[in-house]
């Protein structure tokens, strides 16, 4: 089994612990070999190199140097982080003489950058190095019954020229997933590929909770019984402000599964220790359904 | 080889509401989905309606929904797609005309609104302006905008905000405030700070995505909030301080975090309404720490923060050249 250089993002760390907890369970049933990357910092979430794209460029930069000196690929846990760190790595590792440039931000520190480390969401790992077969094999509760929706998070799926789900085949890999662990992926949701709004939060609140909205009526649309990401930045928008969004008061409410609590729900993990007490919108509902299909 | 059409077809004039309509056609391997509309159009169904002009993707007149995203009918090669059936809708964010013919006049009125003409200083000289290369050269992306709507149609934060003044406007915006010629990029900036303003993007890289021709508007909006923090135009507003508190946080801790982001993002009344969010994530167990994880040796990134921040370099402007007297 390969070894990781596990990148888990600050809001793995923050405002959404659970999905921290989950991974780290799932990963000790699944066998993943992973080796935190303590000392890597933030990656700025689009929001530092919308200040100082140089600067977004280096601090990326350096967690990825941190990773080739270990000599394993990155796994991240995070949209957000894994399309930063893909547009980063876009940049530096096709432009020899822009990487020298980043380069030197590093030296002092001993670090130097020579373009080899890759970096895999938990998503990809699962379906093109760990493989869904043997995921189907851990299955001891398959989610039968219920319909979850996929909802990749802007990051993931765009810029193409950075990501490329297309070429890489990556365009179907949540449903794919999805589908090994014995749910329906409610192939139908319009909103898998598009913005939860949580960009917006600070600059548009409303315009944010609207989109966050919309993402939500489109799941109940076509009756998904959950939403499942692979995004914490989502999951704030999606569960933590699911209560302020227009249609709160009147339609029922739509739990909001990160990945791993999806995979570990299916592999037989208990639901406390995936941390699915920690949600805002009660996933009791769904857990009831859970065990009516099962 | 065989294709199946699936037209989203609507005529509003009628009071119609929206239906769909299959096309079963066989057509030659080379054919675009614009050429296969068009065998529709003349050999199948003369009632479809669509916009079309040059054929080769310059006029940007054929935009349109295929399988969910904008694009040109004419630069969509059937052979690419690898759908059993190919989904074809009217551009979205546009009053629907009649099927695939969208109502533009928005779309114009938002572009007009940037006052989208060069806007020089001082008497117009003689002969041409003399501007050095590399001050014109980055606009050679920016400047192949055609004007076809495609970012329109699928922008998300037009989707919710109608003032949202769109990917297309901000593209031209950007291609006037950053043209050497150009004179009025503070009063540029300023009608990009105001409400639909840039501060107004979501950053989904939607409008990246669906570009025929590689504008990357998305890329020019966050550069343009970079330029209205840079002269210090947005000193109050929270897409400022956002970036502020992110980088501040970060250069501290290594990290981010949300706590504290959230409170030096916002004012103090809107930091009230958050109150309610801050007490349910403390009684479910979300609140993140008080404090915040440290990474080791945080202070090297706070460092790297300042010196890339120390070789950050000016707009190029003629006239304010002229005033300083600096060579070219």
């Amino acid at each position: 089994m390969t070894t990781y250089a596990f990148y888990p993002g600050c809001v793995a760390k923050g405002g959404a612990p659970e999905l921290y907890q989950s991974m780290v369970a799932v990963g000790e049933k699944l066998g993943f070999s992973l080796s935190e990357l303590t000392g890597a910092a933030c990656t700025g979430a689009g929001v530092i190199s919308e200040r100082d794209p140089l600067a977004g460029d280096v601090v990326n930069t350096r967690t990825f140097a941190m990773a080739e000196q270990l000599g394993h690929p990155i796994m991240t846990i995070c949209s957000t982080c894994t399309g930063v760190m893909a547009q980063v790595a876009s940049r530096v590792n096709r432009d020899e003489a822009y990487r020298r440039e980043v380069n030197q931000y590093l030296t002092d520190e001993g670090l130097e950058y020579r373009g080899t480390t890759e970096v895999k969401h938990l998503l990809w790992v699962l379906v093109e190095d760990y493989g869904l077969d043997r995921l189907k094999e851990l299955v001891v509760r398959p989610l039968a019954g219920v319909r979850l929706a996929p909802f990749y998070g802007c990051y993931i799926v765009r810029p193409s020229s950075a990501v490329d789900p297309l070429t890489a085949g990556r365009e179907g890999y949540l449903e794919q997933v999805i589908t090994a662990l014995g749910a329906d992926p409610v192939e139908e949701y319009r909103g898998k590929d598009k913005c939860c709004g949580f960009p917006l939060l600070e600059t548009n609140k409303k315009s944010s909770l609207a989109l966050t909205g919309k993402r939500l009526d489109e799941a109940r649309e076509v009756s998904a019984d959950a939403l499942v990401t692979p995004c914490p930045l989502c999951h704030l928008n999606l569960d933590g402000q699911q209560p302020d969004t227009p249609s709160a008061s009147t339609a029922p409410s739509m739990p909001i599964l990160h990945l791993p609590q999806a995979i570990g729900l299916a592999i037989g993990i208990a639901p406390e220790r995936l941390g699915l007490g920690r949600h805002i919108i009660d996933t009791k509902g769904f857990m009831a359904k859970l065990a009516v299909a099962g | 080889m065989d294709v199946q059409l699936k037209v989203r077809r609507q005529n509003p004039e009628a009071e119609g509401t929206p239906y769909w309509k299959e096309y079963a056609l066989e057509v030659p391997d080379h054919f675009t989905l614009l050429d296969a509309l068009i065998q529709v159009r003349e050999e199948v169904d003369e009632t479809l309606s669509l916009r079309c002009s040059c054929r080769s993707h310059i006029c940007g007149s054929c935009s349109m929904r295929v399988n969910g995203h904008a694009n040109l009918a004419c630069k969509t090669k059937l052979s690419d797609i690898h759908s059993d059936t190919v989904t074809v809708e009217p551009m979205g964010n546009m009053p629907v005309i009649k099927d695939l013919v969208v109502d533009l006049e928005p779309f114009w009125k938002k572009l007009y609104s940037i006052d989208p003409y060069l806007q020089p200083a001082g008497e117009v000289p003689e002969r041409e302006y003399v501007v050095p290369a590399d001050s014109m050269l980055h606009l050679d992306g920016v400047v192949n905008c055609i004007m076809c709507g495609a970012c329109v149609s699928d922008c998300e934060s037009l989707s919710v905000n109608p003032i949202f003044i769109g990917p297309t406007a901000f593209a031209k915006e950007y291609r006037f405030i950053m043209d050497p010629r150009d004179a009025a990029d503070t009063q540029r900036l300023m009608q990009m700070n105001g409400p639909g303003g840039v501060w107004d993007c979501t950053h989904c890289f939607q409008c990246v995505e669906v570009c025929p021709k590689d504008v990357a508007p998305m890329d020019r909006i966050m550069a343009m909030r970079k330029m209205l923090v840079d002269d210090g135009l947005a000193e109050k507003h929270n897409g400022a301080r956002r970036q502020k508190a992110f980088t501040d946080i970060v250069g501290r801790y290594g990290r981010l975090d949300e706590t504290r982001y959230l409170m030096k993002s916002v004012t103090m009344v809107e930091l009230a309404g958050y109150a309610k969010v801050g007490l349910r994530s403390m009684t479910h167990g979300k609140l993140p720490p008080l404090r915040p994880h440290r990474i080791p040796d945080a202070a090297r990134i706070r460092r790297i923060f300042e010196r890339t921040r120390s070789t950050q370099r000016r707009r190029f402007k003629l006239h304010q050249q002229a005033q300083e007297g600096s060579p070219v």
